[in-house]
């Protein structure tokens, strides 16, 4: 690769063959300073989140309400997909269908070069990443202009997005404006000399670069929140105007949409613009939100076109029991609350989709072929926390369970010679037959606070350990068996309490 | 086969085990649509209207209709505007307090992106205000323009009358589907553009107008 390029090059090599999650959470656990910027970004709107959904008194009706009318979308989405194409039509918009990444690049790159022009701006997206469309773009010679801050931030710095909502979280402000500073003069107007890393100032180098791309735009490219099937109608949520920018000023705009993106009337929306906002960016609503009914006369872009992506969705919805995870509305709830993706950030994952949904839904729609893909199931510590917090009330923890079975599964068909056991359901049953018997209980607590005390005298925690242990001490630390079991405690401390 | 076909029947496929019922039967919402929110414990609707929008940065003034003129011509002077643009439907008695100020009423044709690059400001009506959430929604009918104009100058001054103002989200989208009906977009907008990418720590001001001047007139204007 040369300068040829007209866009910022990502990272070389392919998402899927990124190694497999433990070796990936190895390498990023290494990086100190994205340890810390994640540490801090992921306490901040945690905690912001939770006073937004505090104020609701009927979130969880809300909650209950959202998951219901996806589930109904998704069990009889034929019905709504032609209601949708037929509504969107009536209102002047051409609708497209594709069947994976490479039919939906080609669909937009075709229409892209029909209008004559060699540039598209961009709103953040996530199915246009899932299809990578930039670099497909790129090779047909149209640049493909990132317009979201955290969008822009990775693309300058030849980076790859680690997060649903702020592709950027790992980064923090000095690096940022490092990035700006290297890169933003050579792909457009150049940042004030002598920027500051004060996000602000930031922010304003960002509002400057990005001015002339809007201006003189004449195609976007974005997704949608919501594709509203009565009504024929698409929904952007966002933050900066980026996205207003897309949608009203270019003459051509294509939208890339799953098809999973459907709500069935446009009253739906009372529900989603409630539980949305709240769970992402964790405010009462998001700064704009634009809907739009296919062309609208002397208003925005005349030349209107819709992309509906299967791209491996069909093969999730073919799981009764996996199907759930269609519900997602890309909110990031589940990856900011996630005790693993804290530590680890986005980059482990190998894919766009990072954090606990994105451990189910990759291989529930790029298959289990992968090492990656047949890791991320098992990258959960299954604390059940995702599940909590997901909007559309998703069960999260269960899918996890559900998806390490599917992976099991599929080794097994494959291994058909060698027959070693799994090492997990042998000790779940174990487990459980101690557990179904208090005099069984007692017995191994007292092993275990044994070896807690005998242990306590040289180290304070579990590290490496022979197989069948190493597939799970390969990427844990385990803390020593405690020397006071909670009957114990129980009896030291609450027993007469209890009899009061 | 044609791409929708090959996914439709792929979806067919894939929903072999839901029965041939009509969905509403099949999967029941546990919701009622339309229903006004229960605003009481954090104080009366306009009250709580005005303290969310400006939770948000954005400035909110309260006047009576008669002095609706001046409360723009103030809106312009404080957000430092010397020209601003105004779609074809807004009445014109709303800009006579505003001397100084250089009005562009937009007609056919349009300006050009970059022409409006050059505006300080617009002034606009708006169709619903959500209390709950400090949301103003434009139904970009006449007296609001094409979404364009209220997005490219930096300052939007928007008039709002107290009885647009509703309790919640529930309410809005009920008053806000006549006008999706007829076409038109929407644009929803709670206080200035802002982004929180960086560090997560909220910064007001990115592509959209950086001040927004809200105007709550007592009676409809």
């Amino acid at each position: 690769m040369t300068t040829e390029r007209l866009t910022p090059a990502p990272p070389p090599g392919e998402l899927i063959d990124s190694p497999r999650f433990p070796v990936a959470a190895r390498r990023e656990l290494g990086n100190a300073q994205q340890r810390r910027n994640l540490h801090h970004a992921t306490r901040t709107i945690r905690d912001k989140r939770a006073q937004a959904v505090g104020e609701m008194d009927n979130w969880q009706e809300l909650r209950a309400a959202g998951g219901a009318i996806k589930s109904r979308v998704l069990r009889h989405l034929p019905e709504y997909l032609e209601q949708l194409e037929a509504s969107l039509t009536r209102n002047g918009a051409t609708v497209h269908w594709a069947g994976d990444a490479a039919e939906a690049n080609r669909i937009v790159i075709d229409l892209v070069q029909q209008t004559g022009s060699t540039e598209v701006v961009k709103v953040k997206s996530m199915a246009t990443q899932e299809i990578e469309l930039n670099e497909a773009l790129e090779e047909s010679g149209i640049a493909a202009w990132e317009t979201d801050l955290a969008e822009l931030i990775v693309q300058l710095g030849h980076d790859r997005p680690s997060h649903i909502l702020v592709p950027a979280i790992h980064r923090n402000r000095s690096e940022v404006r490092d990035i700006f500073l290297a890169e933003m003069g050579n792909y457009g107007t150049p940042p004030p000399p002598g920027l500051d890393d004060d996000p602000v100032n930031l922010a304003d180098a960002a509002r400057g670069h990005l001015r002339e791309k809007f201006l003189r735009a004449r195609v976007a490219v974005s997704g949608a929140n919501f594709a509203i099937a009565d009504t024929g109608s698409l929904v952007v949520v966002e933050s900066e105007g980026n996205g207003r920018m897309c949608l009203t000023l270019p003459e051509t705009l294509i939208s890339v949409v799953g098809i999973e993106k459907v709500l069935p009337s446009f009253e739906d929306l009372e529900v989603f613009m409630q539980l949305l906002p709240r769970s992402s960016t964790a405010e009462r609503m998001n700064p704009y939100t634009s809907i739009w009914s296919g062309a609208s006369e002397g208003d925005g872009p005349q030349n209107v076109h819709v992309v509906l992506i299967d791209n491996g969705r069909t093969k999730a919805l073919a799981d009764p029991q996996g199907r759930t995870a269609l519900r997602c509305i890309r909110c990031s709830a589940c990856l900011n609350i996630c005790p693993v993706f804290e530590k680890v950030g986005g980059h482990a994952y190998g894919s766009v989709y990072p954090g606990p949904i994105g451990a189910i839904l990759n291989p529930q729609i790029r298959g289990t072929d992968s090492a990656v893909d047949r890791s991320l199931p098992f990258a959960s510590t299954l604390c059940g926390a995702c599940t909590e917090v997901c909007p559309v009330m998703i069960p999260i923890a269960d899918l996890l369970v559900h998806m390490r079975s599917k992976v099991v599964d599929a080794k097994k068909a494959e291994n058909t010679g060698v027959h070693l056991p799994h090492a997990e359901p042998a000790m779940m049953k174990a487990g459980a037959w101690v557990m179904a018997d208090h005099r069984r209980l007692e017995a191994a607590q007292l092993a275990t606070k044994t070896s807690g005390k005998v242990l306590g005298h040289f180290t304070d925690h579990i590290g490496a350990l022979p197989w069948p242990l190493s597939k799970w001490a390969n990427a844990r630390d385990t803390a020593n068996p405690p020397t006071q079991t909670f009957r114990d405690w129980w009896k030291a401390n609450r027993a007469q309490e209890e009899q009061k | 086969m044609s791409a929708k076909s090959e996914i439709m029947q792929r979806i067919r496929t894939a929903l072999e085990d839901v029965p041939d019922i009509p969905a509403v039967d099949d999967v029941p919402v546990p919701w009622e649509f339309g229903r006004a929110v229960d605003l009481s414990a954090a104080g009366e609707i306009l009250d709580v209207f005005v303290e969310r929008v400006e939770d948000y940065h954005a400035t909110v003034v309260r006047c009576p209709a008669a002095d609706l003129p001046v409360a723009i011509a103030d809106g312009l002077r404080a957000t430092g505007a010397t020209s601003a643009v105004v779609p074809e439907g807004l009445n014109p008695d709303w800009l006579s307090a505003a001397d100084g100020v250089r009005f562009t009423v937009e007609t056919m044709p349009h300006l050009s992106p970059h022409e409006l690059n050059r505006i300080d400001a617009v002034v606009t009506a708006s169709a619903v205000g959500v209390a709950e959430t400090g949301t103003i929604v434009l139904d970009h009918s006449a007296d609001q323009g094409r979404r364009a104009l209220t997005l490219v100058p930096d300052r939007h001054i928007v008039v709002i009358g107290a009885d647009q103002v509703v309790s919640g989200v529930p309410e809005a989208v009920a008053l806000l589907r006549p006008a999706v009906e007829a076409g038109r977009p929407l644009t929803w907008i709670s206080g200035p553009s802002a982004t929180s990418d960086i560090e997560l720590s909220r910064v007001e001001g990115v592509h959209g107008p950086r001040h927004l001047y809200v105007i709550l007139v007592q009676e409809r204007p």
